[in-house]
């Protein structure tokens, strides 16, 4: 008896040795392989790399601003995660990054996020939003859950991002066997025969994948002067017939049996503002006609003229759309809504050449953002901050984090260990099921994502007084990092320390520690497992937890 | 912490005060909008002793034709019925018999016309008055009266009850100005409880402090006036916290007698809840009823909309009018747009900005009285749209109007964030509605 009393007590103090080694070291982060660190040392990489930053820092000299110094590492890499995954760092990634040596961590943060499933899986979410919208769509014949696993594994295997594009406007085949047609069944009307919605396929085909708002051609000319569909030394005014010529591209798409399939002899027809009677429409591109190729169904000849490597809007709209997830805001506000002609900010064609010459190497283009200055500036400095330092990239602007981004924090700050594809299950259905109700609540502002906009009461009363952070942070030693810190830290400045890298990814500043590590002097039992929870919520209920900075 | 900036109170907003306020450097809670809009009220005109906005946001585009509109023995009412009102000469669409008990308290403006048709840009025109612009986004009604108008209230002083996709926003004067969103009104408040002892709550808003001051160091000034409005929500979120007022929301607490006429639905307790907020002083509460939408089968579409309309709307325009309330608020019905007058080959309507309805109570303005007319036959060719409407008023005419009600002088400009001059309102007055 004596001896399985003796065992038993064993098997608890090396699960708790195991636990309380949790709070110090790191145990399970796999060394990046694909996207080796190499990577980033080739003379390519690095040439564009400083042409890039020298059209920043010439902007910065020409606006006669300085510049913020570099951001830590860890910063950094807070902000990395956030945009690419949509949680902050774990404690076992942040040791694993600090035992990377000095000019490597980046690199090598770029690389582990890269190949982690949660990359692929948050930015599919973050790109279907501009395919398809957030709403629930046609009932049976639209399957938004799966058309957003198909783009997670295509970004997994890094599909260039024209071939992606051209699977989205062109596939065919079954909603669930062709998961890429649920772009085309999402504008399904069921209730007539009409097929997909043309007019909404256009509307997101220049929003997405052009970075063009051209949607009120829909109704009628444009008479404000704002759409240029031609160069600046030749205008072309937006014109209703542009819209509905690309429209009629999607004309031929058809719901049948077999899903959606081409005919030809579907065709658009539309009476346009002034006209006795509706007329057929001809497909037509709104601009670089000569891009147009005649081979195949009219979506496929749309797809490749999208995707034509001459037709700079795609590339533009796509490192638009690359920055913003980065950087929570774009180059060029509202996301979609860039010229086709005129002054582009710095660092736009730069990169959309990059784009084009690396054959739309998405991963590539988000490892140039990162690895910028402008990325990586310090939103602090010693001189005067203004917005207008933010709208020259001079220091990384403050914005505030996204619904899902808040709850995936909320989430992984309360668990030492990652919580990705390999995290216990419980971990992850929590996670899971908490972070839809807090996204609904905090405000989803669905497919406006980069609005730029301040904190409300509705956040606020629901970070104080909601159940996830309640729940998240409640003494509960199973689930909760906070109690298993208030228990297995060696003493009250760990205790501190362990809690401001869990949920900030930084150590205290000296004032901060003092401060907490008196509030949990002399406590013991629930009285200190209630001031860590107390920490907690304190930091979760920060500016600092709440933005990305 | 500063100072809560957002719903002022008078103390905070009494105009002297305000402007020594504005004149000092520390003055956190005042955005650089809000301030001109301080100075602004101080030019007022006098208004109409309206106070207040209740808008009951028709989501979709109601019919006119099966609303407030109807052609009784036109082609185009395929068959909808009219009914005589408490007004001689005015009638309504079968189905809104509450409402026509009451017709001398409302005004219909049947001439509203928009450009704008698709349900995003329309709302977004119905709620602020302005066509969407890539380059700036508007303020809503109400949070234009939020922020010209101040008052001792604790608790969200815009709020949007039921809200649809596009609830009310603070445009260019400030997300502080977003309406507060709440759902069925049957349900507590959510949120809204420390989860802690009172002790142990400030200890932890104590703490805060500390991390906040960190935080701003060294990074954009003004971070929390003209960035985060972390601090000011974190004060607006705590002072709502503990008052009195949010019993206002507990529609719970209405007698079953006083409830019961408003319907047993979310519309009806929160046209309820609605005038409850009005009567503690919330500036502007609108209130959506989703499912105009009637593409398909309008007329037994329209028939399930009047059935929660007509008990709902009527009951709030008597609650107000039994406790004094009406005579100080604006109470306005209608939709982003209305619905064509030819049923298409579902038996719906689609949408129709070129001649509907929008309703107008209280405040000052005139009840009973019916301007614009749309006409029976309409020629639907596009070049005579503009023929089948006489009186026109655009949807920035209903907003001048109530505008003017409140006494905010809308014809002055603003100086948006980025420096860009931008009137209140396009819109003029509707004389015929004012006394």
């Amino acid at each position: 008896m004596w001896l399985r009393n003796l065992v038993f007590i064993g098997f608890c103090i090396a699960g708790f040795a195991a636990i309380a080694g949790g709070l110090l070291t790191a145990e399970r982060v796999d060394e990046p392989s694909l996207a080796h660190p190499a990577q980033f040392q080739s003379d390519d990489f690095a040439r564009q790399l400083r042409a890039l930053n020298a059209e920043f820092e010439t902007d910065w000299s020409e606006a006669g601003m300085a510049a913020a110094p570099r951001a830590d590492d860890l910063t950094i890499a807070r902000r990395i995660s956030l945009g690419l995954t949509g949680t902050i760092p774990s404690l076992e990634e942040i040791r694993s990054l600090e035992r990377q040596p000095p000019e490597q961590r980046i690199p090598w943060w770029l690389s582990h996020i890269l190949e982690d499933r949660r990359y692929a899986d948050y930015v599919a979410e973050r790109l279907g939003r501009a395919y398809v919208g957030t709403e629930g769509g046609p009932f049976l014949v639209y399957r938004r859950r799966r058309f957003v696993m198909w783009l997670s594994d295509r970004l997994a295997e890094n599909m260039p991002y024209d071939k992606l594009v051209r699977t989205l406007i062109s596939d065919t085949g079954l909603w669930t066997d062709s998961p890429a047609v649920n772009f085309v069944t999402v504008t399904l009307d069921q209730n007539n025969d009409k097929g997909p919605d043309e007019i909404k396929l256009a509307a997101r085909t220049s929003r997405a994948f052009l970075g063009m708002r051209i949607d009120c051609l829909q109704c009628h000319d444009d008479n404000l002067g704002t759409i240029n569909l031609g160069s600046d030394a030749d205008p072309v005014d937006g014109l209703q017939t542009h819209f509905h010529q690309l429209a009629a591209f999607y004309s031929s798409a058809k719901s049948t049996g077999r899903g959606i399939q081409d005919d030809r002899n579907r065709e658009y027809k539309y009476q346009f503002l002034g006209a006795e009677s509706e007329e057929t429409v001809t497909p037509n591109v709104p601009f670089y006609p000569e891009l147009l190729e005649q081979r195949g169904t009219r979506r496929q000849q749309l797809a490749r003229w999208v995707t034509h490597t001459e037709n700079r809007a795609f590339a533009r709209a796509t490192v638009n759309r690359a920055w913003a997830i980065l950087f929570g805001r774009p180059l060029v506000e509202p996301v979609d809504d860039i010229p086709l002609a005129g002054d582009f900010p710095r660092g736009m064609d730069l990169l959309a050449d990059d784009l084009i010459q690396h054959h739309y190497d998405l991963a590539r283009l988000f490892r140039l953002i990162a690895m910028s200055r402008p990325f990586q500036n310090d939103s602090r400095a010693d001189f005067e901050i203004t917005s207008r330092h933010e709208d020259h990239w001079a220091v990384f602007p403050l914005v505030r984090l996204r619904p899902e981004q808040v709850a995936g924090s909320i989430q992984q700050a309360s668990s030492l260990k990652t919580i990705d594809a390999d995290a216990h299950i419980i971990k992850r259905l929590q996670k899971f099921g908490q972070q839809q109700n807090f996204v609904e609540r905090y405000g989803d502002i669905g497919e406006d994502e980069f609005d730029d906009r301040g904190g409300t009461i509705t956040q606020r009363l629901l970070m104080m007084n909601g159940n996830v952070v309640k729940e998240r942070t409640e003494p509960n030693f199973v689930m909760n990092s906070s109690t298993r810190i208030a228990i297995l830290a060696p003493d009250d400045e760990t205790a501190v320390t362990t809690a401001f890298l869990a949920i900030f990814t930084r150590r205290p500043a000296d004032e901060e520690r003092s401060h907490f590590v008196d509030r949990l002097r002399g406590k013991k039992g629930y009285a200190r497992q209630a001031a860590v929870e107390d920490l907690y919520w304190t930091l979760m209920n920060s500016t600092e937890f709440s933005w990305n900075h | 912490m500063s100072n809560r900036t957002d719903c002022g109170t008078r103390d905070h907003f009494h105009r002297r005060t305000l402007f020594k306020a504005a004149g000092a450097a520390s003055a956190l809670w005042l955005t650089p909008v809000a301030e001109q809009l301080a100075r602004a009220a101080e030019s007022q005109p006098r208004g109409t002793g309206a106070k207040s906005i209740i808008m009951l946001w028709m989501q979709g585009g109601p019919s006119q034709l099966e609303t407030f509109d109807p052609k009784p023995g036109a082609a185009i009412s395929y068959g909808t019925e009219a009914i005589d009102t408490a007004v001689p000469g005015i009638q309504l669409a079968k189905g809104l018999e509450p409402l026509a008990e009451i017709m001398q308290d409302i005004s219909i403006v049947r001439s509203v016309t928009s450009k704008e048709g698709d349900h995003e840009r329309a709302v977004y025109n119905g709620k602020t008055g302005f066509r969407p612009d890539p380059t700036l986004v508007h303020p809503s009604l109400g949070a234009v009266a939020c922020s010209m108008l101040h008052d001792n209230v604790e608790i969200p002083r815009h709020v949007s009850i039921l809200p649809g996709p596009f609830p009310a926003r603070g445009g260019y004067l400030g997300d502080q100005y977003d309406a507060f969103k709440i759902y069925d009104p049957r349900k507590r408040i959510p949120d809204v409880t420390k989860r802690v002892s009172d002790e142990r709550f400030k200890r932890r808003a104590k703490d805060l402090e500390i991390l906040e001051a960190n935080f701003q160091r060294r990074r954009i000034i003004r971070m929390n006036e003209n960035k985060t409005l972390h601090e000011t929500s974190i004060q607006a979120a705590l002072k709502m916290m503990s008052s009195e007022q949010l019993k206002a929301f507990d529609v719970a607490e209405v007698p079953e007698s006083e409830r019961a006429p408003f319907g047993d639905h979310p519309f009806g307790r929160g046209c309820l809840a609605a005038a409850r907020l009005i009567e503690v002083g919330v500036r502007c509460v609108e209130v959506t009823l989703n499912g105009w939408d009637t593409h398909a089968n309008n007329h037994a579409g329209c028939k399930i909309q009047t059935d929660i309309l007509g008990p709902a709307y009527a009951s709030l325009i008597k609650y107000l009018k039994q406790r004094d309330l009406l005579k100080h608020t604006v109470v306005i019905c209608g939709g982003e747009f209305g619905r064509t007058p030819r049923l298409n080959g579902i038996e719906g309507r689609d949408h129709w900005p070129h001649g509907f309805s929008i309703c107008l109570s209280g405040g000052g303005i005139q009840g009973g009285r019916v301007v614009g007319e749309t006409s029976p036959e309409p020629k639907m060719e596009k070049e005579h749209w503009d023929q089948n409407v006489a009186d026109p008023h655009n949807v920035a005419d209903i907003h001048a109007t109530v505008l003017h009600a409140l006494g905010i002088d809308f014809k002055r400009e603003l100086q948006t964030p980025i420096q860009r001059p931008m009137i209140i309102s396009q819109g003029s007055v509707i004389e015929e509605l004012l006394a």
